[in-house]
């Protein structure tokens, strides 16, 4: 354990070269077949590949390393790319990519932390994950283990559920600058944001940016930049959901 | 001879416990804080005793992202508040993630019957039993409150503690089992009764001949201690909460023997009254006067009555 040795502000270890990204519309295709659209119109593609692959210090040998990053997807429904990513990164056997949603697969519409290694939380029901970060960066802070860092996506209009303004205000006046928000905007709320979902985490306190949610390197910058005392919030903007 | 209430005794048991036990977390919404800020737990345990303001929601769900951190959160509010309000959260934050926490309510099911129906909560044992798993404990005095904290901090199970200011007079054995409090002739009427139910009932039993059996554990049912005490037909179950929360529990233990049952708990209804818990026991029957009118009609009736007539 090295407790100590790193601010939970340390930017990422240098990521490690691969080309997988390309592989990914081939893994997806093993679920849902040869719609060639499909893998590149999935909001959360690039965010979950850029984590994965230059962000997270995850290891799918130890995925109960207490030193691990936490990755939890709020939005569970549309798992296809987190599915794709988990493979791609050997979290998942590819085998099992083709058993989607059947009775006995392990992968269902929305994912279950008891069925897939590697996965921080079961979600589906939309607006928990993000009270669930909260409580998971405090239990880290109480347990003065100050190395994993806790990321959790939520999409745009799942950020409509009250009990995410309850988590951005405590995690926030908390001080939980072990937490990062990233909020992937397709503009799929009913009510709207409007000024942008940037402005509600900002103005509780949060380190908050907008950044293109298909560039990998604006991605990658965002999710690393320091954030000291406070909690990070990025929202990462893809087209608007047809 | 102590005469605390059980919220008290939960205050100085789980202060102790924040204190000797890393482990253990305390999360609140506004309620009971400043009992633990005046005895200094959240002074010296500022990371593990947090209050995230009136949010209950976030709460229970931040207890459960503790609990998937390896620690022994407790969440506490009123029974309106942690069960009913938060329910999703108690359903997919502990429940479906696969792991374990402690929620603890007060104010049962109307011991401040002043503050009306939003603060009343009878059906909070009835919602929590419909998820697996969860050990429900409805003490009927500080000390089985405390020892049922005690034991909740020490395992790694799903437990709910259901606080009351109602108590009995003196706190019984408790194991988890139904525990004879008095025994009848064999075949005499078996009365079962829940938590702070057992002085009236007890009161009431005064003038049967009845064997009173002792339930501070709810969830799981004690169906063999059932199975084993019950040697007549007739059964009467006496809970705080929603009239018949525990009825099909009771019928499954005796699925294999003839026998009927009374129900008798808080009505369904909403009722609309303020004042005193003890005026809400008495319009409900729940005291010991109203036990023993109900359950001596019910003893009394026929036993295969005319059918009712239909009504098309």
């Amino acid at each position: 354990m090295s407790y100590a040795t790193a601010a939970s502000t340390a930017p990422a270890p240098p990521p490690p070269a691969s080309d997988g990204y390309a592989d990914l519309r081939r893994l997806m295709g093993l679920m849902i077949g040869d719609e060639k659209h499909t893998s590149s119109a999935t909001s959360t593609l690039d965010v979950l590949w850029v984590l994965y692959d230059r962000v997270l210090r995850v290891d799918p040998a130890r995925v109960d390393d207490d030193d691990r990053d936490r990755f939890l997807l709020s939005k569970g429904h549309g798992p296809m790319a987190y599915y794709a990513v988990l493979a791609a990164k050997g979290f998942i056997d590819e085998e099992a990519l083709r058993t989607w949603v059947r009775y006995d697969s392990p992968l269902g519409l929305h994912p279950d932390r008891n069925l897939i290694p590697g996965v921080e939380i079961s979600s589906g029901s939309l607006g928990h994950g993000l009270p669930i970060a909260v409580g998971r960066a405090l239990a880290l802070r109480a347990r003065r283990n100050l190395r994993p860092r806790v990321f959790c996506l939520v999409g745009d209009a799942e950020f409509d559920e009250g009990t995410n303004s309850e988590a951005v205000v405590a995690a926030a006046r908390l001080g939980l600058d072990a937490l990062t928000a990233i909020i992937v905007d397709n503009q799929s709320s009913s009510l709207r944001w409007p000024g942008g979902i940037e402005q509600r985490f900002a103005v509780e306190g949060w380190a908050a940016t907008t950044v293109d949610g298909r560039d990998h390197a604006a991605l990658e910058a965002a999710l690393t930049s320091p954030h000291p005392g406070v909690p990070l919030a990025v929202v990462a903007e893809v087209e608007k959901k047809e | 001879m102590k005469t605390d209430t059980m919220r008290d005794r939960f205050v100085s048991v789980v202060t102790e416990l924040l204190d000797s036990n890393p482990k253990v977390a305390l999360v609140m919404a506004d309620i009971s804080t400043d009992r633990f800020k005046s005895n200094g737990a959240i002074d010296r345990h500022p990371h593990r005793v947090v209050n995230v303001g009136i949010r209950e929601q976030l709460m229970v769900n931040v207890a459960a992202g503790m609990a998937l951190e390896g620690m022994r959160p407790i969440a506490h509010s009123f029974a309106p508040f942690v069960i009913e309000r938060s329910f999703e959260q108690v359903k997919l934050g502990f429940s479906h993630q696969g792991v374990g926490g402690i929620l603890v309510s007060a104010g049962a099911s109307y011991d401040i019957a002043a503050y009306g129906r939003t603060h009343e909560s009878p059906g909070d044992v009835a919602l929590v039993a419909t998820l697996p798993d969860w050990r429900i404990h409805v003490p009927g005095h500080p000390d089985e409150a405390e020892t049922f904290l005690r034991d909740a901090i020490a395992s790694d199970d799903a437990v709910y503690i259901r606080l009351s200011e109602r108590k009995n007079a003196a706190p019984a054995a408790i194991d988890g089992k139904l525990v004879v409090q008095r025994r009848g002739a064999p075949g005499a009427p078996a009365i079962i009764a829940v938590g702070p139910m057992l002085d009236p009932a007890m009161e009431a039993a005064e003038t049967f001949d009845a064997t009173v059996l002792y339930a501070a554990t709810v969830r799981p049912f004690d169906r063999a201690g059932l199975r084993a005490a019950v040697d007549g037909t007739d059964v009467v179950l006496v809970e705080p909460y929603l009239e018949g929360t525990s009825a099909a529990e009771v019928a499954a233990a005796l699925s294999h023997v003839p026998h009927r049952l009374l129900s008798i708990g808080v009505p369904r209804t909403e009722h609309r009254k303020y004042g005193a818990a003890a005026q809400h026991d008495e319009a409900h029957g729940l005291d010991a006067p109203g036990l023993r009118t109900r359950i001596a009609a019910w003893l009394h009736q026929p036993r295969h009555p005319p059918p009712p007539e239909r009504v098309e």
